[in-house]
C-alpha cells in the first residue's frame, strides 16, 4: 500500500507492518508492542500528578470492580455468563480520561474503565450485571449493553460495531450546530469484518465529522485469530477513508491518553476524525466460560508480563517521583470502595415482572445528561471561562 | 384547504416541519441536488441548505445509524430509504439499535424512516416490495402507511414530532394517483387512530394504504352497504375501531397489498376471531398478496397483487354468507 499524507503515527504504523511483514511475524494482539507514539514529551505538559493518580485510580477501580464481578458470577449472583476487559483498562481510561463534560461516548463491553471515568458507579454496574433494579438499565439488559445517559452515554448493541454508526450521528449533530464537541466510541478488531465498519469510517470520513474511533486490536475474535480476521491490519485503511490512523501501545494509558487527545482536539478543531489502533491482549476468555484454549502459551506469557496496571505503577515511581506505598494505598482503598458498591449492589432488589411489558415506546423525548471530566485541563479551563 | 397530490403532501408535511423546527433534518441518497427519486425533497437543499439536507453515499446503515445519533443529541432525523425494498440494508440498524434503545435505555430515539413501497408498475422483487410486516414483529417501531394525501401529511407530521421511531410506508402507486384536500399549515393525524373511509352495515373491508382504495372502488361498483376502515397506523393498532366494524357488520374481509403469512391481515383477523366472535356472521377473511416475491412481467405481477376484480370477488363471497 502507498503510503498517503497520514501523520508521524500512521507512517509508524506501516513501518512497524512493514517490519512484520518481512520478519514474518504474525504474532496476536500487539506481539510485539508499538514503541510510543509522536508526543511523549508533550504528555508530560498534559497531565499533572493528579491526573496520573486518577488513571491509575480508574484502571485499578475497573480491575476490582470485573474481578469483584467474576466473584459474583462464579457465585451464581450472575445470570447469563461474564465479559471483562481484563488487561485493556489502559484503552478505556486513558482515551476516555481526554473527554469534556459535553463530549459523548458509546462504550463497549471490555471498556468498563471508560464508565467510570464519566462518572458511573460500581455499584450500579454489579447491580447490573446481576439483572437488579439498581443497575443502569434495571435488568432490561445486561452485561456492559448500557450506558448511563444522565453521563452522556449511549448503551451498545450486541451487534458490532453498530456504535460507531450511532457515534458518527451524535458527531454529525455537533458539527451541524458548530458545536466544539466530540463524539468518541470504541470497537474490537473483529468488526472490522463487517461491513458497517466501512459504511462508519467512509461516512465519518466523507462528511469530516468529530469522532475519535477507537480500536481495540486484542488478538482475537472470540477465538478468531487477527490472521482469519484480515490481511492488511485496520488501522491502515484509516487512509483510505481520508483521515489519520494511528498505532499505540494499548497498555500504555498515557500513551493511548496521548493519541486520543490529539484525535480530540483534532476533531474539535474540524478536521475530522481519526482511527486509533490500540494494541493489546484479552487476559481472558471471550466470556467466563471461554478456557482459551486457544491461545498460545507463550504469547498469553509475554502479555502477562505486560499488564497495563503493573507497567503504569513502575512508570510513575521511575519517571513521576510517585511512591510504591501511596499507589499501593489506591489498589486497597479502590478496593474497599468496590466492596462496599458489591454490598448496595446485592442490596438492590430484582425488578418487578409487573413492569417487563413497560417502557417499549417514549412518551417524551430524553436528552443526554453531561459526563464527569477529571483531566485537570477541564477544570482549568472552567476557571479560564469564570475569571474571563 | 388545497388540493394536493399524495406526494405533494408528504413535502408539504416535511417542508412545513423543517421551517417549524431548526432540529428537523433530511438524511438519504439522492435528496439533495436530484431532490429525491420520487422528488419528495425537491427544492429542499436549496432552502435549507446541505446540513440538514444529507445527501450520502449508497450505506442505509449509515443512514439510520447516523440518524439514531443525531436524534439522540437532539435533533429529529428524517431517512429516506429511496425503495422500502433497502430498509433490508439498514435493518440491524431500524431493529436492534433504533428499536430496542427506549426500552433497553430509556432513550428516546425520534427518527423517521420513509419507505417508499409497493408495486403495480413492474418494479420487479427489488422495488415493490411492502415490508411492513417486518417492522410489527420488532417491538419499539411504530408503524404508519396513509392511504389520503391528508393522512399522508398529518401522519408524517405526527411521525415526525413521535418521540419515538417510525416506520412510514408511502406507496409509491399512490403518489400521483390519489389527490384529495389538504388542510394547508399544521395539520396532524394521531398516530393509532383508524378512520371510518366509508360507512356500511351489510360487510366490513378493514384495509391501509393502496388496498383502501380498492375497497373503495369496490364498494362503488357493487352498490353495497359496505363499510371501509382505513387503518392508518399499523402500531398502535387501533383495536377498538376495528372490533366496533366487526361487531357492527359481522363480516370482516382484511386487505392489504403485503404478502399474506404472518400479516397485518392474519394479526386483524385472529383480533376480531378473539375479541368479537359472538358478533360475526361469517369467517374472517383476507385478500393479500400472494406468498411470493413480487415479479416483474406485468401479467404475473398481476396474477400476485390483488386487483380491483378480486376484492369484489372478495366482498360478494363475504356479502353472500
Amino acid at each position: 500500500m502507498e503510503p498517503g499524507n497520514g501523520t508521524v503515527a500512521s507512517e509508524r504504523a506501516r513501518d512497524r507492518n512493514g517490519d512484520r511483514r518481512n520478519d514474518d511475524d504474525r504474532e496476536q494482539g500487539g506481539g510485539d508492542a508499538p514503541a510510543g507514539v509522536a508526543g511523549d514529551a508533550a504528555h508530560a505538559d498534559s497531565l499533572t500528578k493528579g491526573d496520573r493518580t486518577n488513571l491509575f485510580r480508574y484502571m485499578a477501580m475497573m480491575r476490582s470492580a470485573e474481578e469483584r464481578g467474576i466473584t459474583l458470577y462464579r457465585q451464581g449472583k450472575i445470570p447469563g455468563s461474564f465479559y471483562d476487559g481484563c488487561g485493556q483498562e489502559a484503552i478505556s481510561v486513558g482515551s476516555s480520561f481526554v473527554l469534556g463534560p459535553r463530549d459523548r461516548m458509546c462504550i463497549l463491553h471490555r471498556d468498563l474503565g471508560a464508565h467510570f471515568v464519566r462518572g458511573l458507579t460500581p455499584d450500579r454496574y454489579l447491580a447490573n450485571y446481576m439483572g437488579r433494579s439498581g443497575g443502569v438499565t434495571g435488568g432490561r439488559d445486561g452485561n456492559l449493553h448500557f450506558g448511563a445517559r444522565e453521563l452522556g452515554c449511549v448503551g451498545m448493541v450486541s451487534m458490532l460495531p453498530d456504535m460507531a454508526l450511532v457515534a458518527n450521528g451524535m458527531a454529525q449533530a455537533f458539527k451541524l450546530r458548530g458545536e466544539p464537541r466530540v463524539a468518541m466510541t470504541y470497537f474490537g478488531e473483529g468488526s472490522t469484518a463487517n461491513g458497517q465498519w466501512h459504511e462508519a469510517m467512509n461516512y465519518a470520513g466523507i462528511f469530516g465529522l468529530p469522532v475519535v474511533f477507537i480500536l481495540e486490536n486484542n488478538g482475537f475474535a472470540y477465538s478468531t485469530p487477527n490472521e482469519l480476521e484480515f490481511v492488511v491490519d485496520p488501522v491502515e485503511r484509516a487512509q483510505t477513508y481520508g483521515f489519520p490512523g494511528v498505532l499505540v501501545d494499548g497498555n500504555d494509558v498515557e500513551a493511548v491518553f496521548e493519541a486520543s487527545r490529539v484525535a480530540a482536539d483534532r476533531a474539535r478543531a474540524g478536521d475530522g476524525p481519526t482511527l486509533i489502533e490500540c494494541r493489546t491482549m484479552r487476559m481472558h476468555g471471550h466470556g467466563a466460560h471461554d478456557d482459551m484454549r486457544y491461545v498460545p502459551k507463550e504469547l498469553f506469557e509475554k502479555w502477562a508480563e505486560r499488564d497495563p496496571i503493573e507497567l503504569y505503577r513502575e512508570r510513575l515511581i521511575a519517571e513521576h517521583g510517585f511512591a510504591r506505598d501511596e499507589l499501593d494505598a489506591i489498589r486497597v482503598e479502590v478496593k474497599a470502595y468496590v466492596d462496599e458498591c458489591a454490598k448496595r449492589a446485592l442490596e438492590s432488589p430484582m425488578p418487578d415482572p409487573a413492569t417487563a411489558t413497560d417502557g417499549v415506546f417514549a412518551d417524551e423525548l430524553t436528552p443526554l445528561g453531561d459526563g464527569r471530566a477529571p483531566w485537570s485541563n477541564w477544570a482549568e479551563q472552567a476557571q479560564q471561562a469564570e475569571a474571563a | 384547504m388545497a388540493e394536493l397530490t399524495y406526494l405533494e403532501a408528504i413535502s408539504d408535511s416535511l417542508r412545513e416541519e423543517m421551517r417549524r423546527d431548526e432540529t428537523v433534518l433530511c438524511i438519504g441518497e439522492d435528496i439533495g441536488a436530484f431532490g429525491g427519486a420520487f422528488k419528495i425533497t425537491d427544492g429542499f437543499l436549496e432552502e435549507f441548505g446541505g446540513d440538514r439536507v444529507v445527501d450520502t453515499p449508497l450505506a442505509e446503515n449509515a443512514i439510520i445509524g447516523a440518524a439514531v445519533g443525531a436524534a439522540i443529541e437532539g435533533m429529529k432525523p428524517v431517512c429516506e430509504m429511496q425503495f422500502a425494498d433497502f430498509i433490508s440494508c439498514g435493518f440491524d440498524q431500524l431493529v436492534n439499535v433504533a428499536g430496542r434503545m427506549h426500552y433497553r435505555q430509556g432513550l428516546a430515539v425520534p427518527i423517521v424512516v420513509r419507505l417508499p413501497s409497493g408495486g403495480g408498475f413492474s418494479g420487479g422483487p427489488f422495488h415493490s416490495q411492502n415490508p411492513e410486516a417486518w417492522f410489527l414483529q420488532s417491538p419499539g417501531l411504530k408503524v404508519v402507511a396513509p392511504a389520503t394525501a391528508a393522512d399522508a401529511k398529518g401522519l408524517l407530521t405526527a411521525a415526525i414530532r413521535d418521540p419515538n421511531p417510525v416506520c412510514y410506508l408511502e406507496h409509491k402507486g399512490l403518489y400521483r394517483y390519489i389527490k384529495g384536500e389538504v388542510p394547508e399549515g399544521e395539520h396532524v393525524v394521531e398516530l393509532g387512530k383508524a378512520r371510518i373511509a366509508r360507512a356500511g352495515e351489510e360487510m366490513t373491508v378493514i384495509a391501509y394504504g393502496s388496498a383502501v382504495h380498492l375497497a373503495l372502488d369496490a364498494a362503488e361498483q357493487l352498490e353495497e352497504d359496505i363499510e371501509v376502515i382505513d387503518l392508518r397506523s399499523l402500531c398502535p393498532l387501533d383495536t377498538e375501531a376495528i372490533l366496533a366494524s366487526a361487531r357492527k357488520t359481522g363480516k370482516v374481509l382484511v386487505a392489504h397489498e403485503a404478502t399474506q403469512s404472518c400479516g397485518v391481515a392474519a394479526e386483524v383477523a385472529a383480533l376480531v376471531a378473539s375479541e368479537a366472535f359472538e358478533d360475526l356472521d361469517a369467517p374472517v377473511r383476507r385478500l393479500t398478496a400472494a406468498d411470493v416475491p413480487i415479479p416483474f412481467s406485468p401479467p404475473l405481477e398481476q396474477a400476485v397483487l390483488p386487483q380491483l376484480e378480486d376484492m369484489k370477488e372478495a366482498c360478494r363471497e363475504l356479502l353472500a354468507y
